[in-house]
């Protein structure tokens, strides 16, 4: 531990985290005049930052949750506005664009689970607008003309977008850096002490205080919470991604599991599997990824591989975000999602300012609260 | 059935057909294994032997011995009993041992007892202003070009770098009757005297002799112009001019039509990483190596690695090492094959390795053209500069991984094979790290290109099916 | 800028269309050694600032010889056989998908 401490004169909040999550909330704190240091693994972590589909998508989002569709509404909705911030700030265009989305489904049997599923969203008490249409096969042929003859149908919104979350990550470290972020990375939060209103956070390089702190430390989240009286049960699960070679724009609309970016780039989605900590690509799930692709759009099977990835989502046990703060040691806030890039922008926008005033307020937050996971230990 | 009949499983699977693919594919086959050696190009030998079996340039004393010293070992080969499956690209490996291999444009999966990687090195990366120049080769590329097209370059030829295929090229040229209008010699002028201490054994390694024939043909026959310290290629479309400066003097400049670069080769280091296997930072030989024991072993069960993929020490002692790594895939599904004997094998290669340290001190690349600054291009791929890294060094991005992110650097299909040196040691000397402490990419299969159809073809498991449609 | 060397034997030819032109190459040749030996300035433009690339390594790695060879994009030259009657065009950045 060496001398160069940071009292809670300098550090409004630390973040711990400097992923989509850290550093959208730090950068959203500093905006709004907030002193904010972000403690950062190093390169090799477990950073599902580097590993997302760059979706931000609301369609299928939120099935036993209301307030999380309406979260996720209201983040993309925000999207536009906070891309325009970071381009102003940075120079950066992190590419968002909201064409609306399509889920193409290649058996009837998948078609009819998809209604049901968004159909089921849509009835939930509570959702506030929320629209999606399912398109039977000459639909979605005359919205995308290259799909192949097995796909029978959609599901579109009109709400669903995507960006290009590389420069995403890049433009908030960069915002971050302009705004006077003190970004630390290499600085592993081993430990946690809370003491007379101020949050000792103990690394191998030195020791950082602040008088509020923010765990948004992805799966690591569930190792640092019970330090600051929080509950965060979350666990890595395991996607698979391809990416192949820049090829000219040949997809107009955004599909779920294929996706063009902005570089040309066709990215073909998406795999869940619980494989505890290991980020490795398998060959038979990226087989399945390849041929699924492939009788979407026959024509991506000409294209060659370049990148294959596989990266480790933070999930929780319903799938949904934990935001909480904590009850014993007042000032410490917890974040976690699976969903980094589309609830990017109310993590910054909307999220940031409540830990800034030291409260989330129960009528958005309270459904977010890992509390709901002990009702039903206390029910029985 | 198909041409090439791929089984099911091998008792070995070899992966490169340079030196020491060939010598452990030998030895494995007359130990009576199922044996097979994949190899991505047409014929065999690897790049060091390249085209031995078909190469136009018939004359023996223009690629001289040491490239026809191949013959034996290309022979010995052929009448192995190994299957041998030309224009196979292996994508993928396993720590169980599985392997993707395309060829012919589809793909097929294939299993091993023991798998040796045999692939090889790639010419360290010369990252000067202009290197993506139409015009600028790398001297290894022009060397390929020579022993499997009979291409001689025509104009106004400079050779720039250092390092011994260097040497070699300028030598087999000049034997050719090329013309070379110069050749930049950038080995740093402290080199020599750092070298020194290594030089008693160097002597007697059995490359001295033959080596300092060699230089002092090209010296005769060519100019060369020592001490370069700064390179730079020029030109628009097209290289035209190559400008250099000698020591501290001032810049200067030749007209060219070809620039060669070379500093060095390190070990491929793509399938091996993919697979998972440790590997550390070699100062000496500031490359990647992987973490292996006496016989080539890797840190996961059942994969060793032969030939300059496990450190480089040039194609002789490849050979030796593949023949190490034969005997121990033998042993361990219980043959063993009669000779060579290991004592043998074992002598040989610490003769081939007695001068190594005393090359890889004298050629050791100087630093101003191995992290580059600027506007020069690190990523050839992406278009990523120097100056792009150095400002994402800045920003705090601690490794090549993070800036694989953020500037798309290791990104493109070239899998950072020609950036991921620069990347490390630049981020390890602005961040004052050692290369070791920053890392590598992280690298996953396919090592190479393949279709999205060919990996769509391929077996589908239940499991998998359920990690993608949840049904 | 390359020549062939004078042929040790008699050797057999292949032609293929380059860019629009009629080249003669060896048999054996890669594309990029033919493309290099008919006197092809450049191989491909990039897909990012458009730069023309010509071939580096010879050896399959480095990814700067990508061509379309018979209707099929970003083919690595290096690792491509001439045959009689191939037809290979410049990749100009990004690859199509016709």
């Amino acid at each position: 531990m060496d001398a160069s401490q940071s009292s809670r004169r300098d550090i409004d909040v630390a973040v711990i985290g400097g992923g989509l999550m850290g550093s959208a909330i730090a950068w959203g704190l500093a905006k709004i005049g907030q002193r904010v240091a972000v403690l950062d693994e190093g390169d090799i972590a477990f950073r599902a930052s580097r590993g997302n589909f760059a979706l931000v998508w609301v369609q299928s989002k939120g099935l036993g949750l209301a307030p999380y569709s309406i979260w996720t509404m209201r983040s993309a909705n925000a999207w536009a506005g906070f891309a325009d911030m970071l381009r102003q700030q940075t120079g950066i265009d992190v590419g968002f664009q909201r064409p609306g989305g399509f889920n193409l489904s290649l058996s009837e049997i998948e078609l009819e689970k998809r209604r049901t599923l968004l159909q089921a969203i849509q009835d939930q008490p509570g959702m506030e607008r929320f629209e999606f249409e399912m398109l039977d096969r000459a639909r979605v042929k005359q919205a995308i003309p290259r799909i192949g003859p097995e796909v029978v149908g959609a599901s579109y919104s009109r709400f669903d977008g995507h960006c290009n979350s590389p420069r995403l990550f890049r433009a908030l470290h960069a915002g971050m850096q302009q705004a006077g972020v003190r970004y630390l990375p290499e600085h592993r939060a081993e430990r946690i002490e809370y003491s007379g209103g101020e949050f000792r956070l103990l690394t191998r390089q030195r020791e950082i205080r602040a008088p509020k702190i923010v765990l948004a430390a992805g799966i690591d989240n569930a190792r640092l919470a019970p330090m600051v009286g929080l509950d965060v049960p979350v666990r890595p699960q395991r996607g698979q991604i391809i990416v192949t070679e820049k090829t000219e724009p040949f997809l107009n609309c955004l599909v779920q599991t294929v996706r063009q970016t902005d570089e040309g780039s066709v990215m073909l989605g998406d795999s869940v599997e619980e494989a505890g900590a290991d980020p490795s690509v398998t060959v038979p799930v990226i087989s399945v990824l390849a041929s699924r692709a492939v009788r979407m759009f026959p024509d991506v099977a000409r294209l060659n591989i370049v990148r294959t990835w596989a990266a480790l989502r933070v999930m929780t046990k319903d799938g949904f975000p934990i935001y909480d703060q904590s009850e014993t040691c007042p000032g410490a806030f917890c974040a976690s999602c699976h969903s980094g890039v589309t609830l990017a922008a109310a993590h910054a926008l909307a999220l940031a300012p409540c830990i800034a005033a030291g409260e989330l307020p129960a009528d958005r937050f309270a459904p977010f609260s890992s509390r709901r996971f002990h009702v039903p230990a206390l029910a029985a | 059935m198909n041409p090439v009949a791929i089984r099911d499983s091998y008792d070995v699977a070899i992966i490169g057909a340079g030196p020491a693919g060939l010598a452990a594919a030998t030895l494995c086959a007359k130990g009576g294994l199922s044996t097979v050696l994949f190899d991505e190009q047409a014929s065999v030998g690897g790049q060091i032997f390249r085209a031995i079996e078909e190469t136009p340039v018939t004359d023996k004393r223009v690629l001289g011995a040491s490239y026809w010293r191949g013959m034996d070992l290309t022979r010995a080969f052929r009448s192995s009993g190994a299957q041998y499956v030309p224009e196979a690209t292996v994508w993928s490996l396993t720590p169980e041992r599985e392997i993707g291999v395309s060829l012919h444009g589809g793909s097929v999966l294939t299993a091993a007892r023991r798998v040796v990687i045999c692939t090889g090195a790639l010419e360290r990366p010369f990252p000067i202003p202009g290197w993506t120049l139409p015009g600028v080769m790398s001297a290894g590329a022009a060397q390929i070009l020579l022993k499997s097209a009979g291409l001689l370059p025509a104009g106004r030829t400079v050779l720039a770098g250092c390092g011994p295929l260097l040497w070699l090229i300028a030598w087999q040229y000049l034997n050719a009757g090329a013309q070379l209008s110069a050749i930049l010699d950038t080995t740093p002028a402290g080199n020599r005297a750092r070298a020194l201490p290594h030089l008693l054994p160097f002597l007697f390694s059995g490359y001295f002799r033959d080596g300092m024939k060699l230089l002092r043909a090209v010296k005769r026959e060519a100019p060369v112009i020592a001490d370069i310290t700064s390179l730079r290629a020029i030109g628009d479309d097209r290289v035209t001019h190559v400008e250099y400066r000698r020591g501290n003097g001032a810049a200067q400049r030749l007209a060219v039509d070809n620039l060669f670069l070379h500093q060095g080769v390190a070990p491929n280091v793509n399938l091996p990483m993919a697979v998972g296997i440790k590997h550390r930072w070699s100062d000496e030989q500031l490359c990647w190596v992987p973490v292996l024991d006496a016989y080539g072993n890797a840190s996961i069960d059942g994969i060793a690695i032969a030939g300059d993929g496990a450190g480089i020490a040039g194609a002789e002692a490849a050979e030796w090492r593949g023949r190490l790594a034969a005997m121990a895939a033998a042993r361990a599904l219980g043959r063993s094959v009669p000779d060579p004997e290991e004592t043998h094998v074992r002598d040989e290669l610490a003769r081939c390795l007695r001068g190594r340290p005393f090359l890889d001190a004298l050629y050791r690349p100087a630093r101003i053209f191995r992290q580059p600054s600027g506007d020069t291009v690190v990523c050839r791929c992406e278009e990523t500069t120097a100056s792009q890294i150095i400002d994402a060094i800045a920003l705090g991005c601690p490794g090549p991984n993070q800036m694989k992110v953020f500037l798309r650097c290791g990104m493109g299909p070239c899998q950072g094979r020609l950036c991921g040196l620069t990347v490390t040691e630049l981020i390890a000397e602005h961040r004052g790290l050692s290369p070791q402490e920053v890392g590598y990419y992280r690298l996953r299969p396919p090592v190479k290109p393949i279709t999205v159809g060919e990996l769509a073809a391929l077996p589908k498991t239940d499991a998998a099916l359920y990690a993608v449609t949840r049904m | 800028m390359f020549q062939r060397s004078q042929p040790d034997k008699a050797e057999r030819t292949v032609t293929l269309t380059i860019d629009g032109r009629s080249v003669t190459a060896r048999e054996g040749d890669t594309v990029a050694a033919a493309m290099l030996a008919a006197g092809i300035p450049h191989c491909r433009t990039t897909p990012i600032s458009g730069v023309p690339r010509a071939p580096y390594c010879m050896m399959g790695v480095c990814f700067d010889c990508l061509v379309v060879v018979d209707g099929v994009g970003n083919r690595q030259g290096c690792l491509v056989r001439v045959r009689d009657g191939m037809t290979v065009e410049l990749q100009s950045g990004k690859r199509g998908l016709p």
